[in-house]
C-alpha cells in the first residue's frame, strides 16, 4: 500500500473502445456494486452487467460492463451514476414529505 | 377478501410466492429485454410515480417507514450505509494515567470505546493520515477525564461504599479550544448514564484520559448510529374466494397466523385486510394442515419494504435514512468524479499522461 490506489481504473482485457470493461472501484462493496449494477441493468445499451467482491479482505469491487454496438461502457457507467443519484434525492424528498406531512403514530418508547 | 387490496398490489410480477418448503419468482423480472414489447428502462417520471415512502411509527428511539417501488438492491444500499458508514463519534484513544482495580487497562478501555455517545458527528471532522487533522485538535477530538476513587461509606449513610461503580455517567467532558462554544447547545456524553464500567472496592482507583474521535461503523461497530436497520417484505395473504374456509375451522384457520392477522366474523366467515397482513410473521404453519389446501396463497410483495430503524443516541431516529442518503450521493459523486477523470483521460484532454501506465496492469485506452 505504498502507492495510493486509484478510486476507478479500468482492468486488464478490456476492449479498446471500452464496449466490453471490468472497471476496479476502490474503497466500494456491496453497497454501491449492486445498486450501480441495478441501474446499469436498467439502461437497454447494456448488453451484460455483473459485479464481484473478489476478496473480502481487499477493499474493492469489480464492475464488468459489457455494451451493445460498441458504445461505450464509461459513458454507460456515468449515466447510471447520474440516475442512481437522481435516485437517492427522490426517495429523500419523499421520505422528508411523509414526515413532514403524514400522520403517523407517536409513541414512547423506554428502555 | 381481495377486493380490498389495491388493483397494483395484486400485480402477480411483484408477487415473491412463499411455500411450504419453498420460495418462488424470487428476482425482479423487470430488466429492458426481459418481457417483449415493454420497455423497463430507467425513466425517472416513472419511478417517481410509483416511489412511496410512508413514516408508520416515531418514537424517540426507533423509526417504521414504509419503502415501496424501489430494487431490493436500493433498500439494501440504504439500510448497509445506516450501518456502516453514517458517521459517529466514539472513544479511540485511551490513556491510563492509574487503574489500580481488578479490570484490565485494555479490557476498560474496550469497554469505554462501546460507549454510546450524544455529540454531534457533524460538528466534528475525521482523523486523516495526512495534513491538518493527521493530529489532535479542537476540531477533531473530544476529551473526557474518567477519575474515581472507591472509599469507604461513612458509618450510618446506609451503604457500604462510595463510588465501588464506575458508571458511563462518571465520564467528564472536558472541552477543548473553542469546543465550549461549538457544543452549547448539547454538550457531549454518554446516551445512557448507567453502564457500569468497572467495580471498585476501596483504596482502588481509576484515573484516564479519553479521546474521541469521529469513525464509520464498517471500521468499528461502536461507531455504528444504529442498534438495528433492518427491512422485511410486505406479506400478502391472499384468499381463494373460489374455495372459502369452512366455518367451522375458521378460528383453526385464525390460529395458523400471528394474533389479529385473521379476523373471524359471527358467522364464521374468515377475512384478511391489509392492516392485518403487515402483522403477520409469514410462519406458513397454515400450508401444514390438509383442511386448508388450495384456501389460501402467502406471498410478500417484492418491492414493499417495511424499515425498522433503532437509533443509538447521536442521531434522531428520523434523521438515519436522510444521514444514509447524503453518504450515498457523497459516494456516487466520488465515483463520478473518477469515472469522469477516467474519460478525460481516454479523450487525451490530459497530455503527457493520456494513457495509462499498463505496468500496474491498467488497460491502454487510446480513441485513435
Amino acid at each position: 500500500m505504498a502507492e495510493s490506489t486509484p478510486k476507478l481504473r479500468v482492468l486488464k482485457g478490456a476492449e479498446p473502445d471500452l464496449s466490453a470493461a471490468t472497471y476496479q472501484i476502490h474503497d466500494e462493496s456491496h453497497t454501491i456494486g449492486n445498486s450501480l449494477r441495478w441501474m446499469l441493468m436498467k439502461n437497454p445499451k447494456v448488453e451484460f452487467c455483473g459485479y464481484s467482491v473478489p476478496h473480502p479482505s481487499e477493499n474493492h469491487i469489480h464492475l464488468r460492463i459489457q455494451m451493445y454496438d460498441n458504445m461505450s461502457s464509461l459513458d454507460a457507467l456515468l449515466e447510471a451514476l447520474d440516475n442512481l443519484d437522481k435516485l437517492c434525492d427522490t426517495v429523500e424528498n419523499a421520505y422528508s414529505q411523509s414526515l413532514a406531512t403524514d400522520s403517523y403514530e407517536r409513541w414512547d418508547e423506554r428502555s | 377478501m381481495s377486493s380490498t387490496l389495491s388493483k397494483s398490489l395484486l400485480n402477480p410480477r411483484r408477487h415473491v410466492g412463499v411455500h411450504a418448503e419453498r420460495v418462488s419468482d424470487v428476482s425482479s423480472t423487470e430488466y429492458p429485454g426481459h418481457y417483449p414489447n415493454e420497455d423497463h428502462s430507467w425513466d425517472l417520471e416513472k419511478f417517481k410515480e410509483d416511489l412511496q415512502v410512508k413514516v408508520q411509527r416515531l418514537s424517540q428511539r426507533s423509526v417504521e417507514f414504509d419503502l415501496v417501488g424501489v430494487d431490493a438492491s436500493i433498500a439494501n444500499a440504504f439500510r448497509r450505509i445506516m450501518i456502516a458508514e453514517v458517521p459517529t463519534i466514539a472513544i479511540e484513544h485511551v490513556y491510563v494515567w492509574n487503574n489500580t482495580s481488578v479490570i484490565h487497562d485494555e479490557i476498560l478501555a474496550h469497554r469505554i470505546g462501546l460507549v454510546p455517545l450524544s455529540a454531534d458527528p457533524s460538528l466534528l471532522d475525521f482523523r486523516t493520515p495526512t495534513g491538518f487533522n493527521a493530529t489532535p485538535n479542537d476540531r477533531n477530538t473530544l476529551v473526557f477525564r474518567l477519575q474515581v476513587t472507591c472509599e469507604r461509606a461513612p458509618k450510618g449513610s446506609g451503604k457500604e461504599y462510595i463510588n465501588d461503580e464506575v458508571k458511563s455517567g462518571d465520564l467528564v467532558w472536558v472541552p477543548q479550544g473553542e469546543q465550549e462554544e461549538v457544543f452549547a447547545g448539547s454538550p457531549p456524553g454518554p446516551t445512557n448514564k448507567d453502564i457500569v464500567l468497572a467495580k471498585l472496592r476501596p483504596g482502588q482507583e481509576i484515573d484516564m484520559e479519553l479521546h474521541a474521535i469521529k469513525g464509520v461503523g464498517k471500521e468499528h461497530a461502536k461507531w455504528s448510529p444504529v442498534a438495528t436497520a433492518s427491512y422485511r417484505l410486505h406479506p400478502l395473504i391472499v384468499l381463494n374466494p373460489a374455495q372459502p374456509v369452512p366455518a367451522h375451522l375458521a378460528d383453526k384457520f385464525a390460529a395458523c397466523f400471528s394474533p389479529g392477522v385473521v379476523r373471524v366474523a359471527p358467522g364464521g366467515a374468515v377475512s384478511v385486510d391489509l392492516a392485518g397482513m403487515r402483522k403477520d410473521s409469514v410462519s406458513r404453519e397454515v400450508l401444514r394442515h390438509e383442511e386448508f389446501r388450495g384456501c389460501v396463497e402467502l406471498k410478500r410483495v417484492r418491492d414493499w419494504f417495511i424499515f425498522n430503524v433503532e437509533s443509538e443516541g447521536p442521531y434522531a431516529p428520523e434523521r438515519l435514512l436522510p444521514e444514509a442518503v447524503k453518504v450515498m450521493r457523497e459516494k456516487i459523486s466520488s465515483i463520478r468524479a473518477a469515472a469522469q477523470a477516467l474519460l478525460a483521460d481516454a479523450d487525451g484532454d490530459v497530455p503527457g499522461e493520456a494513457t495509462s501506465k499498463d505496468t500496474d496492469g491498467d488497460v491502454e485506452m487510446g480513441d485513435s
